[in-house]
């Protein structure tokens, strides 16, 4: 148990030692892998974040319709038969002209302003919920209303926050295609990186292999050399991604004092963090892996 | 301990390096393989731990077929032989301790264990000054010596080496004739390729003699 930690210490050790030993090729490396890492993610992490403040807007999504300011009590009532007869509406409810006005005066505090009006300016209105939340479904039974007598306009709330959803959908699916390519790419850099490695350490090989040592002891610092340049970039990406988030924040921050918003960017939740830390290790550690692997063989004996 | 029977190799090329060579040798025996160069001593050398692989006969070290031995076991069986080379095939980004370290680590010792054997070793060849030096400023004596010590720490059962004295001045010479002396009186088997006539009447041991690749009968042995 002793000897092997030992073992294990003195190849982390030799690795840390042949990163230490290229100063430049490994930061320059390490910041390569980090910032290349940092797009998607940082993509995700909008998305994450986007997705979050869109969430409870979408979760509702209603259809207004707002008669005619003219139409009388008979002709609205026709359109509440109508919308009774119309499988597709959910449920809906009637908002009566006399009642919008009172919210409006309640809410606003423009009462002054409203009691001074010759008459009351809003319409009579129904709220619909629709049985099926899709846009094109939504878009469809909003342009068959507006078809209707007397109806003035019909308006999708929350349709904005809908697109946007989808919107994140294919944004979310940008950072996962975006993150397998560069999954494939890191493997490819450490595959390149121990290649060479093992080249240059074409004698030391063979002289170790010589004299009794397994492929597994020889692999071994290649693949924490790989793991740990993975490692190094998944730092710099997550040190990136901080001071992102962290100088968002203190923009949004001021804009907050402006709007009253408290609008605040996530940042990854210790879950993601360690999977972000951990994804690209693994990653290094199966390019050196596959490269070693690789090379080894054509070392003769 | 060392069974070659009816031995042949045949390099790629399609040179044929040894021819039906047969011989044994005990435990604890000193034994010389001569001949002139390209005789195949080389080639009989790297039979005996798999780096080359017979094309006819076996080849066979405590009852191991070497010859017929999977990759994987390679590693083991070279284990209990101690190298040593002519050209010292040393590592020369690793000081003088961690070189001899090296055999050990590799099997897997324990570091206080690996640090006891190791100055051991050092001390054998009366290098333990230099632990921390670096091999390159060693002179070639001493980097021979240096190899030595690397082929004994882990107290292998077989000394191999390919012409100790191959590029070392007389004086020097006569020093890894001792050493390998002092290995063998402990009961290290000791086989060594060499055409060192110094070497040869100062161990007196026995001779396995090659010529072109066969047993030369006429000569000594
Ligand atoms: N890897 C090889 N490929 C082809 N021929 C070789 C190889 N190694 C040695 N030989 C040939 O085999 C013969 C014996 O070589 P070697 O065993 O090195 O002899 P020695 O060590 O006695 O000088 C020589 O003629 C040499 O050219
Ligand atoms: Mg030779």
């Amino acid at each position: 148990m002793k000897a092997w930690l030992a073992a294990h210490g003195r190849s982390i050790n030799a690795a840390v030692t042949r990163l230490a030993g290229a100063p430049l090729g490994s930061t320059l490396n390490a910041l390569v892998i980090g910032i290349a890492l940092s797009l998607p993610i940082g993509l995700h992490l909008v998305v994450s974040n986007l997705q979050a403040a869109s969430q409870h807007l979408t979760s509702a999504p209603q259809i207004s319709v707002y008669m005619a300011l003219d139409a009388n009590r008979s002709e609205v009532a026709q359109i509440e038969t109508k919308l009774k007869q119309t499988p597709r509406v959910a449920n809906f409810r009637f908002v009566p002209r006399e009642q919008a006005l009172a919210d409006l005066k309640n809410s606003s505090g423009l009462a002054d302003v409203i009691d001074g009006l010759p008459q009351n300016p809003l319409p009579d209105a129904f709220v619909i919920d629709a049985d099926d939340g899709s846009p094109a479904a939504l878009e469809a039974l909003r342009d068959e209303i507006g078809q209707w007598p007397r109806i003035a306009h019909v308006q999708l709330d929350a349709m904005w926050a809908r697109r946007l959803d989808a919107g994140l959908r294919l944004g979310r699916l940008a950072a996962v295609g975006i993150a397998l390519l560069l999954a494939v790419a890191l493997v490819a850099v450490t595959f390149n990186t121990i290649r060479l490695q093992v080249l240059t350490r074409r004698d030391e090989i063979e002289v170790i292999k010589l004299i009794g040592a397994t492929d597994a002891f020889i692999r071994r610092p290649f693949l924490y050399f790989g793991a740990l340049q993975g490692f190094a970039g998944a730092i710099v990406c997550w040190l990136i991604l901080a001071a992102a988030v962290y100088l968002a924040n203190r923009s949004l921050g001021e804009l907050s004092h402006v709007y009253a918003s408290l609008f605040q960017l996530g940042f990854l939740s210790p879950l993601d963090s360690f999977a972000l830390l951990a994804v690209p290790t693994a990653l290094g550690w199966l390019g050196a892996w596959l490269s070693v692997s690789r090379h080894l063989s054509a070392i003769a004996q | 301990m060392i069974s070659f029977s009816r031995v042949s190799k045949r390099y790629p090329g399609g040179h044929q390096a040894l021819n039906d060579v047969s011989f044994t040798i005990d435990s604890g025996e000193l034994v010389f393989v001569t001949g002139h160069s390209g005789a195949g001593k080389s080639t009989l050398l790297k039979l005996l731990v798999a780096i080359e692989r017979p094309t006819g006969g076996s080849v066979i070290v405590n009852g191991q077929n070497v010859g017929a031995l999977t990759p994987r076991a390679v590693p083991f069986m070279r284990r209990s032989f101690g190298l040593v080379f002519q050209d010292h095939k040393l590592l020369y980004d690793r000081n003088v301790y961690e070189n001899v370290a090296l055999p050990l680590q590799i099997s897997g010792f324990a570091p206080r264990d690996t640090a006891r054997r190791v100055r051991a070793a050092l001390d054998k060849v009366g290098l333990l000054k230099f632990e921390t030096a670096m091999p390159i400023t060693l002179s070639g004596g001493e980097q021979q010596r240096l190899c030595i010590a690397r082929a004994i720490v882990h107290r292998p059962a077989i000394l191999l080496a390919d012409e100790p004295t191959g590029n070392l001045d007389a004086d020097y010479a006569l020093e890894i004739g001792e050493l390998i002396r002092s290995f063998n009186q402990v009961g290290v088997t000791a086989v060594i390729a060499t055409h060192d006539q110094t070497l040869l009447s100062q161990l007196s041991p026995r001779v396995i003699s090659l010529k072109q690749g066969a047993l030369d009968t006429g000569a000594a042995a």
